[in-house]
């Protein structure tokens, strides 16, 4: 599969919104205004409009990710220690 | 409470199983006395040959994230160029005092670690990072060793700052590189490009110490303590009930009952320390300290952090004075931890005092969800963590606190936090 992930910078991204109003099928806001985006493929539909959202985002904090690339299970049960 | 380090529990304990203890010996140990005990540092004189030795270990990362600690080093061993290897006793955890009693009684093991791991993964530059200025032990053993020649890379010593997120990898590279501790946002790992953009190891002192007993004694020596998934022995800091805290050598996978105590002056514990977990008794007393044991409770073993919470106390308070302090402890850098985490620990606040507003609870749970999984670190994870399984095992104690009352008898602070919190951001460099 070649599709792609969206993934943000938590600590590029300022809550512009921006992503949201592009894309509001894969991107929400939470009640701070901070992105919720879905961690499943984007889906071949909705690839030129995760594109358009990505080139958009005034931080430049959201990215599309290989899916071949290890990013982050969505929604796994945490149950890690902090990583250091 | 007051926070008090019994070395004798080590030094005067018979030898267990497994050849326990590993790490502390009876007394601070001089370099004289560290070679007569394990003999000369045993260089391999050639980069990689090591890695094998810590893979058949099973050696895993002791900050807490339990990572195996072989595959760190093959990434590093295969890059090429300048290479930076840092020994973490940063130790930020404000319950953790095993890397500073280790650091003071057996620092000769650490740095042989640090040499050992360092010619393994063919590092140009080493460094040593603390939490506080470095004791006296440290200085003489870093001086013994330059005089003897025993070091193969001299190693600059560095203070973090006195906060949580200090000891954070990403953190403790921007801030040996002359910026704040502060985390960054991976990938890049600091593995791939760390300190100056040289692919970094970074490793726990005990992990360190244990390698440093690998080398001489081999994997199958080491995987004589432990369980076959998490083989060896540990460093755990546990507190008793009645106030005093020491640091025990155990081997992973010992019965939690022979560590902390279950009757009547207990009433809950937790394991893993802030980013950790509060257990129910008695139901956590067939528990053992391993990932595969306390996984099925959502728990860690983390840096090993136990904690016995007396029953005079009331849990409710306590957790949300540590929640305030987790919260302040936010780098600030990621939206959702900034938001969440004041709001988690004013919500915990109200919920400790009397007669909280019906929402508070289900308000809390949503910011819990709200910001897990998404932070550049790990702290709203683990705050998360902390917070959420405190509703489970205090929840007779919110009911209470609904009513207007309180279980607790005894109103001192009991679990251990930082004097003055630091809160402006020239703290963080």
């Amino acid at each position: 599969m070649m599709s792609d992930t969206l993934r943000v910078n938590p600590i590029n991204c300022t809550g512009h919104g921006v992503c949201a109003e592009l894309l509001p099928e894969l991107v929400s806001l939470d009640e701070w205004g901070y992105p919720i985006v879905d961690p499943s493929p984007v889906p071949a539909v909705l690839d030129r409009e995760a594109r358009r959202a990505v080139a958009a985002c005034p931080t430049l904090a959201l990215r599309l990710l290989k899916s071949d690339q290890p990013a982050a299970p969505a929604a796994r049960p945490a149950r890690r220690a902090p990583a250091w | 409470m007051t926070a008090t380090l019994n070395e004798s529990v080590h030094g005067g304990a018979t030898r267990q199983a497994g050849g326990l203890p590993r790490l502390l010996p009876p007394a601070p140990e001089d370099l004289r006395g560290h070679v007569a005990r394990y003999g000369q540092t045993p260089y391999r004189g050639q980069t990689g040959l090591l890695i094998g030795d810590i893979e058949a270990s099973g050696l895993t990362g002791r900050g807490g994230a339990a990572f195996p600690v072989y595959r760190k080093l093959a990434i590093v061993a295969r890059a090429r160029g300048r290479k930076v290897i840092v020994a973490n006793g940063a130790e930020s955890e404000p319950a953790s005092r095993k890397d500073e009693l280790l650091l003071r009684v057996a620092p000769h093991l650490v740095l042989d670690g640090l040499q050992l791991t360092a010619e393994a993964v063919g590092a140009t530059e080493a460094h040593l990072y603390l939490h506080t200025a470095p004791s006296p032990e440290i200085l003489r053993a870093l001086a013994e060793r330059s005089a003897r020649s025993v070091d193969m890379l001299q190693v600059t010593v560095t203070q973090a700052p006195p906060r949580f997120l200090a000891g954070q990898e990403s953190a403790l590279v921007n801030h040996l590189g002359g910026g704040p501790a502060l985390p960054t946002f991976a990938p890049p790992r600091v593995t791939e490009r760390g300190l100056g953009g040289a692919p970094t190891l970074v490793q726990n002192v005990e992990t360190l110490a244990h390698i440093a007993l690998i080398a001489r004694y081999g994997p199958r020596w080491f995987r004589a303590a432990g369980t076959s998934a998490e083989p060896g022995s540990m460093l755990t800091t546990v507190y008793q009930p009645q106030g005093h805290c020491q640091v025990v050598e155990t081997e992973i996978g010992a019965p939690l009952r022979t560590l902390l105590p279950s009757g009547g002056e207990t009433q809950a514990w937790l394991v893993g320390g802030y980013h950790g977990n509060w257990l129910p008794l008695p139901h956590a007393t067939s528990l053992t300290l391993d990932n595969a044991a306390l996984r099925q409770y959502g728990a860690a073993v983390g840096a090993g952090v136990l904690v016995a919470l007396p029953s005079d106390r009331c849990g409710l308070t306590e957790v949300a004075r540590v929640t305030g302090y987790l919260a302040a402890e936010s780098a600030g850098q990621c939206g959702p931890c900034l938001n969440g985490l004041p709001r988690i620990a004013a919500g915990l606040a109200e919920l400790a005092g009397r007669g909280h507003r019906k929402q508070v609870r289900a308000d809390v749970e949503r910011w819990a969800g709200l910001v897990t999984g998404r932070g550049a670190c790990s702290h709203p994870d683990g705050t998360v963590r902390f917070v959420r399984s405190a509703l489970t095992v205090f929840a007779p104690e919110i009911s209470l606190h609904a009513r207007g009352q309180c279980s607790a008898t005894n109103r001192r602070p009991f679990l251990p936090l930082p004097d003055g919190i630091p809160t402006s951001e020239d703290d963080w460099t």
